[in-house]
């Protein structure tokens, strides 16, 4: 069979245009790091959906998760010019369907509003929300989930006052990854362990988890 | 009798297991540690402490005064170029580190191993738009491989190993080291310094996979017409030896990029010469009609491959390269060798059948016939009046046997240099290959000096790139670095003349350039100097430029509306190259 006769769907890392990749970067926790890797998205003027920094799973490391559109050999070229950059330790990148991934919304809307509708109360319900403040002029509510989860109700609060609205980064954890600690020894070794061509040329066959 | 002062500064300039002393004092031991001999670099007030310091370091440290920074970086390139060291630059805060930002760019694009030095502000100035201060970090970002602040001394020898480490090892890079003056005043109990050979995050060269290597011996042994395209990366890698043994063992034809050109002999019965956009005529050609064609130490700039969409799309592709991320990056392969090509060739010469491609060189051979009959022997043995630059270029091979280093500045004379220049040794040529940094021939063939004193420098010049930095003659008038000068003066800024000339319906748009008395001007100097503007004198003057005990400076007055070919115009496939 050759490739041509597949028609690869979103989600494949085989398919062709553009898709949500999410790239996770481990790397030292050192100043203006961020920038350097900001700017190889810059240089090459693709727009970065969202970026979150935070530790990992191992004490002084810290994982970038970056969300990007764009197609399989962009993200590919990439990740490999991030991880060339001194302080990066590794990166991945995985399709949606590879990864399990959150974002946390906030929403700002009126009490008054919220206390006289009874519509307003059953959206929330429906949407999974949940208040973390309730105030006499205000209340905030907070849902966790994905984009179009969070954008719904946005859509949802439009015709209602809806004050104030933010949306956290996406953090994803990858699906089959073992965590970063074994790698990390082999980083720490004088002679670099027997990693490379991950993405490219090694076999895919010995996935740790599979859900 | 010693003072006391005497015994402090004996106490101060001796590295010893630990070292009481100033951040200045410890940057200036560790570089001496590292095995630096020159450095080149331009006081100013944020990095007056360490000027302070260097100034009982003189018996071990030569510090070349330069008149601009972009003139001390190109230098420290030039010499790294030829030496195979890292070059080391110092520049003060503000203007003195932004005038770094060109060189850095250059090496950076060029991979050439640098450790700049630049002086900050004191910390608690920073971000307050202080006397000087610049976010010379952020601007640097970009261009460099790595870059860091150092704001309390403490940190210095660890950041000065890392830095020298990162510099020279895997591919090599430029780094910058911006040090705030509180650090260099800074005084402290230093422990032994230590190089560094191990950072966690950074892994230098990857680990070589036979199993590539054996799927690549597979493509090359079975290939009809095998074509090796080299680049710098065998220089850098130091292997020459090893790259030579592959392609004489598989008699496989190689052509080069101008950065690789050197690594092995031009008049070697393998080199078929020069890749790209006037490069010569068969290995573009025969580019798109190879079967297999082995990359090794080279990055398919487009300057190289011409239209991507129509190169080499016959070809099965190998590429050995030491930067995982050159892989697939323009060209994709079939095959990516990751690894020093120092380690990689000798397994792939092993796996690899010997092998004699007879009918195959021939082919090179008769598009080479053609290339000689129209374009070469008019260009070297012109019939016109005008002088050709490639005349001077064969006469200076002649005189020089292909011994010299010949530096270049960017433009037609760059290409006709490389076409024509004739070399016998590695670490030859040094040109701006990948920025085209005009300004970048006259400091760099000073630093080339210092890198190679015992050879002939010759730095060929075109007259607008040369009135881009010839402050520099002042570093030469100081300090006697006996480089050729060479100035090819065709009254245009030639290169972008031949372009409005072929692509823009000969509109003459501000290429018209004036120049100085150059004779005059290096003479102001106290630079030996001379002009030929006919043939009849063109080789006693040359002669006398090359043997000449100390600097010089040459004017030949060429053709002026010469043009460089072959060429493959932009846009265009490699295979679509024009004769004329």
């Amino acid at each position: 069979m050759s490739n041509d006769t597949i028609k690869y769907i979103p989600g494949d890392a085989n398919y062709e245009g553009k898709q949500d990749f999410t790239i996770t970067v481990y790397a030292e926790d050192r100043v203006g790091l961020l920038n350097r890797i900001s700017i190889i998205f810059s240089k090459r003027k693709i727009n970065i959906d969202s970026l979150n920094t935070s530790p990992s799973e191992i004490a002084g490391i810290h994982r970038f998760t970056i969300l990007i559109n764009e197609s399989y050999e962009v993200v590919r070229k990439l990740a490999r010019q991030i991880e060339k950059q001194v302080e990066v330790l590794k990166v991945y990148f995985n399709t949606d369907s590879e990864v399990i991934w959150q974002e946390l919304a906030l929403y700002k809307v009126s009490t008054e509003e919220i206390t006289e509708k009874v519509t307003v109360e059953r959206l929330l319900r429906q949407y999974g929300a949940t208040a973390v403040v309730i105030r006499k002029d205000y209340t905030v509510f907070s849902v966790t989930g994905h984009k179009e989860e969070t954008d719904a109700l946005v859509k949802a609060l439009e015709p209602y006052e809806l004050i104030e609205f933010v949306r956290s980064a996406r953090v994803a954890i990858i699906k089959d990854s073992a965590g970063f600690h074994e790698k990390l020894k082999e980083f720490e070794a004088e002679e670099p362990g027997e990693e490379r061509v991950e993405n490219e040329f090694l076999d895919k066959g010995d996935k740790i988890f599979t859900m | 009798m010693e003072t006391l002062q005497d015994i402090e500064t004996k106490k101060a300039t001796t590295t010893s297991p630990t070292f009481k002393g100033s951040g200045s004092q410890m940057l200036l031991n560790a570089l001496i540690e590292e095995g630096v001999s020159t450095i080149f670099g331009y006081p100013g007030g944020a990095i007056m402490p360490i000027y302070d310091a260097l100034y009982d370091y003189a018996d071990k440290l030569e510090h070349i005064l330069v008149r601009h920074e972009q003139g001390g970086i190109h230098a420290a390139q030039g010499y790294a170029r030829t030496s195979g060291k890292v070059g080391v630059a110092f520049a003060t805060s503000g203007p003195g580190a932004t005038n770094l930002v060109t060189g850095l760019a250059d090496a950076q694009i060029d991979s050439t191993p640098l450790v700049c030095i630049t002086g900050q502000v004191f910390a608690h100035l920073l971000g307050t738009d202080a006397f000087q201060e610049t976010d010379v970090i952020n601007i640097t970002t970009p261009v460099t491989k790595w870059n860091y602040q150092i704001t309390d001394a403490k940190e210095i020898p660890e950041v000065l190993a890392k830095a020298f480490y990162i510099a020279k090892s895997g591919r090599p890079g430029p780094v910058l080291i911006d040090i705030t003056k509180n650090a260099q005043l800074q005084i402290e109990e230093f422990e032994a310094y230590v190089k560094c050979n191990h950072i966690r995050s950074y892994r230098p060269k990857p680990k070589v996979r036979i199993e590539f290597i054996e799927e690549a011996a597979k493509l090359i042994n079975s290939a009809q017409k095998p074509f090796v395209l080299f680049g710098q990366g065998v220089i850098l890698g130091n292997a020459e030896k090893e790259f030579k043994a592959f392609i004489e063992k598989t008699g496989i034809p190689a052509a080069w990029t101008i950065m690789g050109e050197g690594a092995i002999p031009t008049d070697h019965p393998l080199n078929v010469g020069m890749l790209g956009m006037h490069g010569n005529y068969g290995p573009n050609v025969l580019t798109n009609e190879a079967d297999v064609i082995i990359a090794i130490g080279m990055r398919f700039d487009d300057r190289v491959t011409g239209r991507l969409d129509k190169y080499a799309k016959q070809a099965k592709i190998v590429h050995l390269d030491i930067d995982p991320a050159e892989i697939d990056k323009n060209v994709k392969a079939e095959v990516g060798v990751w690894g020093d090509c120092k380690e990689t060739l000798p397994i792939l010469t092993n796996l690899a059948k010997e092998n004699k491609h007879e009918t195959w060189l021939a082919q090179f051979r008769d598009y080479n016939q053609q290339e000689i009959d129209q374009v070469i022997t008019p260009e070297l043995y012109p019939s016109g009046e005008e002088m050709t630059m490639g005349e001077v270029l064969r006469n200076i091979n002649e005189i020089c046997g292909g011994e010299a280093i010949i530096v270049t500045d960017v433009g037609q004379h760059q290409m006709v240099a490389c076409r024509y220049a004739k070399f016998n040794n590695t670490r030859s040529n040094i040109t701006s290959g990948g920025l085209g940094t005009m300004g970048f021939g006259l400091p760099a063939a000073i630093g080339a000096k210092y890198g190679a004193p015992n050879k002939t420098v010759i730095a060929i010049i075109g007259d607008g790139g040369f009135q881009m930095t010839p402050q520099e003659l002042g570093t030469i008038m100081q300090f006697g670095a006996a480089v050729k000068i060479l100035i090819l003066n065709n009254r245009f800024l030639g290169m972008v003349r031949q372009w409005q000339q072929l692509f823009h319906d000969k509109r003459y748009s501000f290429v018209n350039i004036t120049s100085p008395d150059f004779v005059a001007l290096a003479k102001a100097y106290y630079i030996a100097a001379d002009k030929v503007d006919e043939r009849a004198n063109l080789r006693k003057a040359l002669e006398t430029m090359i043997n000449h005990e100390g600097s010089y400076l040459l004017e030949v007055m060429v053709g002026r509306e010469n043009n460089v070919f072959p060429m493959v115009p932009q846009g265009m496939s490699v295979s679509e190259i024009r004769l004329k």
